[in-house]
């Protein structure tokens, strides 16, 4: 195994009950750079997310995180490893019970024995890097989305984890606030000298930010390659996705009896 | 025909096993694992003492007057009879035996499961429904240690505190409608209280039955909660259930610790 990988994801098949989700799933993903996995809703990227963070376990095969084969982990090393993986959820999923500020020191509360000066010195500067300091005593039902999502992060790199996953970061925000998350997923990877997995279906932002993309359908990874050779690939499925046409291999109607008999039908 | 009810039969022994039995048994596992994460849990003291704030101190204003006035209920109706048989001195002795054998516990959980019980599987249920739960594992903190344990442990400790209190108040508005208003002897109703109610028999089994109902109630609500799917629809049907099966699972032990504890009497 190539020790460059900081995740290695090989022949992974998982299916939820009896629906086969993933088939043979085989990715790398180098140290330090930041990586897209795209496809459209459903074809199973953010369950491969979650593979990957040992949150669920593959029928078949391996995904080694850091070295570590992470869905034979006990529960203890595990939590272990999760303490230097961070992770943005889709919503965010900040605890709606405390501040941004508490938020953010959760992690730090939870797993060091840091005085709590010190914890307020970190916690500020996590929220001085993505830019709402002045936020910090506010609660999550007080922020907008964008500003929530950026709180999230900044209790995601609380602790300066070595792999950072995104759930789907761009959803749902506005062009300013979906900006400025794209640069700050590129910024701190490179500043905390990171690892990024970003999962999206937003192909635009996505191809700006990232160093490599693999592009997934109906649970296979049908294409991989740099930004450049996904934006020139010929492959009708991913050109349809990338341009958002409409009709194409990707059919505009769900499966469906024919129109006219079923107008027509008593 | 007779393949009609074989497979009417079929799919009710299916549905008895896949959402009864078998949601039994994850329940089970799931106190079990409760159980063990609790020491961690009791570390950390300070998030039971603030659960025990909403299941407890936030339910005393419900429990207080309800308290009351199912003890003022009592006095009338109990005068009624007892002076029927010119015993209306007793009067004390029904309703402080009433509320601390029967009615404290049960009515107190029964106010609890509708007060607290549905509060806590609706926060929980509402934490899993917007991944705060994920969030929490994926921080390597688990959410039963950190969420679920100390609710449980908060209603377990609340639940004979609002029981007694319930008693306490009842007694109190059967003094007041008693005593005050109809105007039974003031030291016959308390006097023969103190000579009828017994310590072990009447108060200490009161205890016990308010604690298993503390442990039913506020492990079902914990286990709707954390079962309930990840939904707007999910999160009101688990509260629902919190409900209802906390209140038949209530009277049902009910009657059989009481069977248990005054039979022969």
């Amino acid at each position: 195994m190539a020790t460059s990988n900081l995740v290695e994801v090989q022949d992974v098949t998982f299916s939820y009950d009896r629906r086969q989700v993933l088939k043979d799933i085989n990715l790398v993903v180098p140290k330090g750079k930041v990586v897209a996995i795209m496809g459209l809703s459903g074809c199973g990227k953010t369950t491969l997310l979650r593979l990957i963070g040992g949150a669920l376990v593959p029928d078949r095969g391996e995904i080694r995180v850091a070295g570590q084969v992470i869905n034979k982990l006990d529960h203890d090393a595990l939590f272990a490893l999760r303490r230097k993986i961070g992770m943005l959820f889709q919503f965010g999923a900040l605890f709606t019970d405390m501040s941004s500020f508490d938020n953010v020191a959760y992690q730090m509360r939870e797993h060091t024995q840091l005085p709590e000066s010190f914890i307020r010195d970190l916690v500020l500067m996590k929220l001085q890097a993505v830019g709402l300091r002045g936020a910090a005593d506010l609660m999550p039902s007080e922020l907008s989305g964008g500003m929530a999502r950026r709180v999230a992060l900044a209790r995601s790199i609380a602790l300066d984890p070595m792999l950072m996953l995104y759930d789907e970061p761009f959803t749902g925000l506005d062009p300013i606030s979906l900006g400025v998350i794209g640069q700050l997923i590129r910024h701190l990877n490179d500043s905390l000298g990171a690892t990024s997995i970003v999962v999206t279906h937003d192909v635009a932002e996505a191809l700006e930010l990232v160093d490599y993309v693999y592009y997934m359908s109906a649970g296979k990874v049908e294409f991989q390659g740099t930004p450049e050779e996904v934006r020139a690939a010929h492959l009708p499925s991913l050109k349809q996705f990338v341009y958002g046409e409409p009709d194409g291999p990707v059919p505009f109607h769900y499966p469906a009896p024919e129109y006219r008999e079923d107008l027509f039908a008593q | 025909m007779t393949e009609r009810v074989l497979e009417l039969m079929r799919a009710l022994g299916a549905r008895i096993v896949s959402s009864w039995i078998w949601r039994l048994g994850f329940a089970c596992r799931f106190l079990w694992l409760m159980l063990l994460e609790s020491a961690p849990s009791f570390r950390r003291f300070h998030l039971t003492i603030r659960e025990i704030y909403f299941a407890g101190v936030l339910s005393l204003v419900i429990i207080l007057v309800s308290g009351l006035f199912v003890g003022m209920v009592l006095g009338l109706q109990g005068y009624d009879t007892l002076v029927r048989y010119g015993s209306s001195d007793a009067l004390g002795v029904l309703v402080s035996l009433s509320l601390v054998r029967e009615l404290g516990p049960v009515v107190a959980g029964l106010l609890f499961a509708s007060r607290a019980g549905s509060a806590i599987t609706a926060e929980i249920g509402l934490m899993k429904a917007t991944e705060q739960l994920s969030a929490m594992e994926m921080m390597a903190v688990d959410p039963i240690a950190r969420v679920v344990a100390p609710r449980f442990w908060a209603g377990v400790i609340s639940m004979p505190l609002l029981a007694a209190l319930f008693s306490a108040m009842g007694v109190f508005g059967g003094y007041l409608v008693g005593v005050r208003l109809i105007g039974v002897d003031e030291g016959s109703f308390w006097s023969q209280m103190q000579a009828a109610v017994d310590f072990r028999q009447d108060i200490l089994n009161g205890i016990i039955k308010s604690f298993v109902f503390g442990v039913a109630v506020t492990w079902i609500a914990v286990f709707e909660g954390y079962d309930a799917p990840p939904t707007a629809e999910g999160v009101s049907g688990a509260t629902t259930r919190t409900v209802v099966t906390s209140s038949l699972a209530i009277l049902a032990l009910d009657f059989v610790l009481t069977a248990l504890m005054f039979r022969g009497l």
